[in-house]
């Protein structure tokens, strides 16, 4: 291939050197939001070009992680888009019921916020205890976060009208403890959730689970990759698992399109087929 | 020269501004329009509907992946911010806001100065905040064309007079200048 723009080319060779040294592969990636965070990157650093951050990259391993952070979003909530939680509540947690033990896999789960809004969801359905949450992601330094459990309290009161819409059964401050300027969660939320290091571009299946929640993240994904990722979940779910897609998300586009039916598809709520 | 597309970027006082750019646009105006307004996250889009209703050109929400077709307005959902794929398509990101705002402006503007360089059109209409000033400088470095509400005729004019004190635009007018000013680059592009 022969690149009209140099920078494209430069940006190019970085994701590929990072994936040759690192083994972290963004090749795929969305390219108008990695151009974005690594022009950011540049700029915030002083480098002058992208060649002479490369280099960078390539002989100063925490300059590198710190890029790493850059190219991995965790902007995440606990219960975001409070109309999904309610349907999962009312479409999907009586299929869940049906079974006699459930394993649910949370792909790219940042920094943990959703995966505790879903122990949160089980606990009040009475189906935590025969529960295992599975929440991956490839940044080790979110996942960190997310076993600690600890956020900070200014989000909670918006983190509580989410709560409240999504149809929450109890005080939503029941289940944190604050400390300071912070929010500890229970730690009877944390008991069923297998925090693991997973990259859904390089990693493969894992376990055989009865719902996937993957919300948001791959629009960041290129239509080839977002094809890989869907083979994996599909290979994952059981028949008649449940995938969950963020707002925006569609598999509409992909290969899969014909193996699922839609439980709800305002929230984005698939069913694979027997 | 023939312009591919042209981005809006509006804020508060936008829902007047954009009625009124709406309903001045023949359905034979091709050039697509890509627009981001500032909204709360929940917003439903509905809107969006009504607006289309009173259209004679496609208005939408822009969807992940989409190709940018011609005759058509798209519209940034909300709570993403949207970007402009070199192949012409949309990206979609939950990245953090930019300018207190997602969907922001900065970053469609932006996004869009790489993949239509010299073949845009960006055009910073009312608002109260800053968001579009390092976009539609890009822009301009970009060989793009450049537009601005006049502050005194817009009802916020906070966000066209920081797009004014970044750059020197090719035009700044009413929101009637501006329209007329489109349809004879239109003229002129067939």
């Amino acid at each position: 291939m022969r690149y009209k723009d140099t920078s494209d080319l430069e940006i190019s060779l970085l994701l590929e050197a990072i994936y040759r040294k690192y083994g972290y592969d963004f090749r795929e990636y969305s390219q108008a939001h990695i151009r974005r965070r690594i022009l950011n990157r540049m700029a915030l650093s002083g480098f002058e070009d992208i060649a002479q951050m490369q280099s960078m990259v390539l002989n100063d391993v925490p300059f590198a992680s710190e890029l790493l952070q850059d190219l991995s979003i965790t902007v995440t909530e606990m219960f975001r888009d409070p109309a999904f939680y309610r349907s999962l509540r009312e479409k999907v947690i009586p299929i869940l019921k049906t079974y006699p033990f459930i394993k649910i896999w949370h792909a790219g789960c940042a920094t943990g916020e959703e995966a505790y809004s879903m122990a949160i969801l089980l606990q009040e359905e009475g189906l935590y205890e025969r529960t295992t949450i599975y929440a991956t992601d490839f940044n080790q330094l979110a996942l960190n976060r997310a076993k600690e459990g600890i956020f900070s309290n200014k989000l909670i009161k918006e983190y509580t009208s989410n709560y409240q819409l999504s149809g929450g059964k109890e005080s939503f401050s029941s289940y944190y403890t604050s400390h300071y300027d912070n929010v500890i969660m229970n730690q009877s939320l944390k008991k069923n959730i297998v925090w693991a290091n997973h990259n859904l571009v390089t990693d493969s299946v894992f376990a055989e689970v009865h719902l996937i929640l993957c919300r948001n993240v791959l629009i960041y994904f290129d239509q080839n990759l977002q094809n890989k990722v869907q083979t994996l979940f599909y290979n994952s779910l059981i028949n008649g698992g449940i995938l969950s897609l963020g707002s925006k998300e569609s598999i509409r586009f992909t290969d899969y399109f014909e193996h699922y039916s839609e439980l709800d598809l305002k929230q984005r709520i698939f069913k694979k087929k027997y | 020269m023939q312009y591919e597309a042209i981005v809006i970027g509006v804020s508060s006082g936008g829902m007047n501004a954009l009625k009124i750019i709406f309903a001045a646009m023949p359905a034979h105006f091709s050039i697509p329009m890509i627009i981001v307004q500032h909204v709360g996250a929940q917003s439903d889009g509905q809107w969006i509907t009504l607006f289309n209703d009173k259209s004679q050109l496609e208005i939408k929400e822009a969807d992940e992946k989409e190709k940018i077709k011609k005759g058509t307005i798209f519209i940034a959902p909300p709570n993403y911010h949207l970007l402009i794929e070199k192949d012409k398509t949309f990206s979609l990101t939950i990245d953090e806001r930019v300018n207190y705002a997602r969907p922001s402006i900065d970053v469609l503007f932006e996004s869009a100065a790489e993949a239509y360089k010299n073949k845009l059109i960006g055009i910073v209409l009312t608002g109260a905040n800053s968001d579009g000033a390092k976009g539609i400088t890009r822009i301009q470095e970009c060989g793009g064309l450049t537009i601005i509400q006049d502050p005194k005729t817009a009802e916020s004019a906070y966000m066209p007079k920081a797009a004014i004190a970044a750059i020197e635009p090719n035009f700044i007018g009413s929101l009637d200048d501006i329209v007329t000013f489109l349809l004879k680059i239109e003229q002129q592009k067939r």
